[in-house]
């Protein structure tokens, strides 16, 4: 037998490292290309032979996450995060000044294969923008005499190691603590709580405690694991959604890297009341930077006896934790796609019923539960079910993370009693000008300051953290348009309404963006919003048009401003649809122009479009010309 | 055996067996509720979204929505027609839907649904995607401009052809129809005309070669009978118009 190539050999090594299981197949592909750069077809089929699958299962999961490349691929990955809170801190200029030093496009690999320089949805670390990744690990506090040195250590080649740590630096930036984030925890306090008294116990504090789920969409947690706890069958699983994939949010990522051990023991306590023996982390690639640390985390939890086998000595509490890296996908954030990629699949969401506390990974009952949710469930296991309920509001019990960002002086993380006013908040971070705050992030609402008097609480302004502060120098359109565009790049493309519906508003938003909208434009969104609301498979489709719907009622004028006055202008641009023939022809005279009836419209739109940040419009915008009469 | 359990569908009460949809049984009542992706010998997919119904007021698709006693199901409401009429002119702008000049055009279920939610005109602006055309096959042509991602073909060839043939790729509006070989060619694969898969395609996707425009316009299977009374293009008889083997 002739004997295996370099590549073959490398593949088999990692997937043997995985004991050739097809459920680690995201995570064998991710470790591939960290070896090789990209994922050619030989490593695909490589793949898929080693571990007994259609080679067309491996090309479905390559081609479905915007981390996996199935294209040569530059030997440093740079990726620009572009979220709009980046773009307020000028990620854009800096992303043209990169690419400049570096000669090489937006979007595109050197052609020596060297670097290759994008942009990526957020990456969770808005309060210490602009933000990039680079080879998935986080850059963050971008500015020109950095980027230099990056360049310069692209250029002669330095492996990221010897990289400054500084460039790599994530600091945390807790801002205001309380019942969460203030209070000493004594590691083990909970599983010795479980023990003692036992999980029926546990789950009537959690009842009393009137704990919901703080992803966002506020289910009491109580029933959840009890819908699990009820489930047929003896095996279960425990998954800790750390996918925080919506943008300007990162109080995740701030819990995974200070308290760990509390989300971890969070997650060991639901197994031991469950009578699951796994759990798993699906944590988001963009925060591949921990995964290390996490991992030395839940070894130490094993030698003092916290994880693993005969927890705290009870040898029948046996319940491990695995850590699952995403890979640029938002949609992994909705749970049944989430568990589809912690499976080794694309992300998907599930046709639900049946939910996952029946059937859920490998068709198991499982609990999914946000990060926040988890350190949560350990404290109250400790301190009591009242203890958390004192806190909070009447349908909103106990204290919520958000995530400031945007305009203020001291962005960051802030934990509040539920039942804390938007303009509190405000006052807090240092916001003394805010136009408008996108709350619960691009899938939430954009609240105007009539509405600053509100609560953030599931009774009023539900959220799960995301705070997004616009000062009055902003364009709020902006902002619409770097969401309308985030939502178009994750779709999933499963079901009609998101897949075209996301697109379509995309377009039509950077219609009136652009000047060429008019009022039926408007009308547009609002019917369009309503069809991907009412008619999308998950919840993002149907939260994709929030941000759109909820600005054209709060913020009226910032969209009217830009419209033209004839009632009705086409999607396409006349005038550039004749450049072909111009070139043919060798004709650039104004008779080969179609040229604007609407002078008075033009002369205004230049007077406004200028005054906007620059940084701000994409490098594709065409010019105003040329528009039906 | 159960007992009777019955909900209802626009104020008619339909009786239903535990585990059916509110499409399957409402089909079993001999109600019609438009959809594409959905074809009764499969698992429901759940992806066209066309099957919308209004259930206690929430809007679920029917085809992945449990039946259970009770319930109150709304389908022809101008609401609903409204919400479906979007989501066909999102299917014929994303693709190439030339119907004038489709051999399925009058046999083609796309289209006939389209009718039936009354939608006039594609509204939106057309995407003009890049697609090809695949005729490497012997028998068989792939039109790709014209595929939903319904996944039918997807489906039947790994379920019941136990080929393999197709399958999805890409991700959002790159989401698009791939056949599962090196060559990406139909030509390279086992598929057959007799396969299941070539009889499932709700448009013009997939075509059988050395026939074509058999019917004249007037007398083709939509022609006679609108969607909701001829029924799937997949259940009808090729000898009818439709698509099934006789």
């Amino acid at each position: 037998m002739a004997e295996p190539s370099p590549l073959a050999q490398t593949i088999d090594e990692i997937v043997r490292s995985h004991h050739g299981l097809s459920t680690r197949l995201l995570q064998i592909l991710r470790e591939v290309q960290d070896k090789l750069s990209w994922l050619s077809p030989e490593a695909m089929d490589r793949v898929a032979e080693d571990l007994g699958i259609s080679p067309d299962k491996v090309r479905r999961v390559a081609e479905f996450y915007s981390f996996l490349y199935t294209q040569p691929h530059g030997s440093y990955d740079i990726l620009f995060s572009d979220n709009i809170t980046d773009r307020m801190l000028g990620n854009r200029e800096l992303l043209r000044y990169l690419c400049d030093r570096l000669g090489v496009g937006i979007g595109e690999t050197r052609a020596d294969g060297r670097v290759t320089v994008g942009v990526t949805s957020c990456t969770g670390m808005c309060d210490q923008g602009p933000a990039a990744l680079v080879n998935g690990y986080a850059l963050t506090r971008l500015d020109k005499p950095r980027l230099d040195q990056i360049a310069e250590r692209v250029e002669r080649l330095a492996p990221l190691p010897e990289w400054p740590r500084e460039f790599f630096e994530v600091v945390s930036n807790i801002r205001r603590a309380d019942i969460l984030l203030g209070r000493h925890f004594a590691d083990g306090a909970a599983l010795r709580a479980v023990l003692e008294r036992g999980g029926r116990a546990i789950v009537d504090e959690l009842i009393e405690s009137g704990l919901r789920g703080q992803g966002g969409a506020g289910f009491k947690l109580a029933l959840k694991w009890m819908s699990c706890l009820d489930a047929p069958g003896d095996v279960k699983y425990v998954v800790c959604n750390a996918d925080e994939g919506e943008p300007g949010t990162f109080k995740d990522r701030v819990l995974m890297q200070e308290y760990a051990d509390l989300v971890f023991e969070g997650m060991t306590l639901c197994g031991r009341v469950l009578g699951a023996r796994q759990g798993f982390v699906y944590l988001r690639g963009e925060y591949r930077y921990m995964l290390d640390a996490l991992k030395a985390t839940l070894q130490r939890r094993r030698q003092v006896g916290l994880l693993g086998a005969a927890i705290l000595g009870d040898p029948t509490f046996n319940f491990d934790i695995d850590i699952h890296l995403g890979a640029g996908a938002y949609v992994c954030g909705e749970e049944s796609a989430l568990i589809e990629s912690l499976e080794g699949k694309h992300g998907t969401p599930r046709i639900r019923p049946p939910f996952p506390t029946t059937h859920g990974y490998l068709n198991k009952p499982t609990v999914v539960n946000n990060v926040e949710t988890f350190a949560i469930t350990a404290k109250i296991a400790a301190e009591g079910g009242a203890w958390y309920a004192s806190r909070g509001t009447a349908e909103s019990k106990g204290t919520k993370l958000l995530s400031v960002s945007g305009d203020c002086a001291r962005p960051g993380i802030y934990e509040y009693p539920f039942g804390v006013a938007v303009r509190q908040v405000l006052e807090d971070c240092g916001a003394r000008d805010a136009q408008g705050v996108q709350m619960a992030g691009p899938a939430g609402r954009t609240i105007a300051p009539s509405h600053y008097g509100r609560q953030i609480s599931f009774e009023d302004l539900a959220t799960g953290g995301s705070f997004m502060v616009f000062a009055k120098h902003r364009d709020i359109l902006d902002g619409m348009r770097n969401f309308a565009h985030f939502f178009a790049h994750e779709s999933c493309g499963f079901c009609t309404p998101c897949r075209v519906g996301t697109s379509l508003m995309r377009d039509l938003v950077d219609k009136v963006h652009t000047g060429r909208g008019t009022r039926a434009d408007l009308e547009e969104m609002r019917r369009l919003g309503r069809i991907m609301k009412a008619g999308s498979h998950c919840g993002l489709g149907q939260t994709a048009p929030n941000s759109v719907l909820y600005s054209l009622d709060q913020f009226p004028e910032a969209w009217e401003r830009r419209l033209r006055s004839t009632a009705f202008e086409p999607a396409f641009d006349l005038d550039a649809a004749l450049g072909e023939a111009r070139r043919l022809s060798g004709r650039d005279d104004p008779e080969a122009h179609w040229l604007d009836a609407h002078d008075d419209d033009l002369v205004r739109l230049a007077k406004l479009l200028p005054a906007r940040d620059a940084s701000t419009v994409p490098d594709d915008d065409r010019n105003l010309l040329g528009a039906m009469p | 055996m159960s007992q009777e359990q019955s909900f209802t569908l626009d104020g008619q009460p339909v009786s239903f067996e535990d585990g059916q949809s509110i499409m399957v049984a409402a089909r079993a009542a001999g109600i019609y509720i438009p959809h594409l992706c959905f074809n009764p010998e499969f698992k429901a997919h759940g992806s066209c979204r066309v099957c919308l119904t209004k259930v206690n007021g929430r809007i679920q698709a029917s085809c992945a929505t449990p039946a259970a006693a009770g319930q109150t199901v709304e389908s022809e409401t101008e609401e609903l027609r409204d919400i479906r009429c979007g989501i066909l002119q999102m299917m014929f702008v994303e693709g190439n839907h030339i119907c004038p000049a489709c051999e399925k055009s009058g046999a083609c279920q796309l289209q006939a649904v389209a009718y039936y939610v009354g939608m006039l005109e594609p509204h939106y602006p057309h995407f003009y995607p890049r697609r090809t055309v695949d005729a490497s096959h012997p028998d068989a042509v792939i039109d790709f401009n014209r595929c939903i991602l319904c996944e039918l073909c997807v489906r039947a060839s790994r379920d019941v052809d136990g080929k393999n043939v197709f399958a999805v790729h890409g991700r959002g509006i790159h989401a698009h129809l791939v056949i599962n070989t090196p060559s990406g060619r139909l030509g390279a694969t086992t598929f057959s005309i007799t396969d299941k898969a070539a009889q499932v395609c709700p448009t013009g996707t997939i075509l059988i070669k050395h026939r074509g425009y058999e019917s004249p316009i007037g007398r083709r299977l939509y022609d006679r009978q609108p969607v909701d009374v001829a029924g799937d293009v997949a259940q009808v008889p090729e000898s009818q118009g439709g698509r099934r083997h006789d």
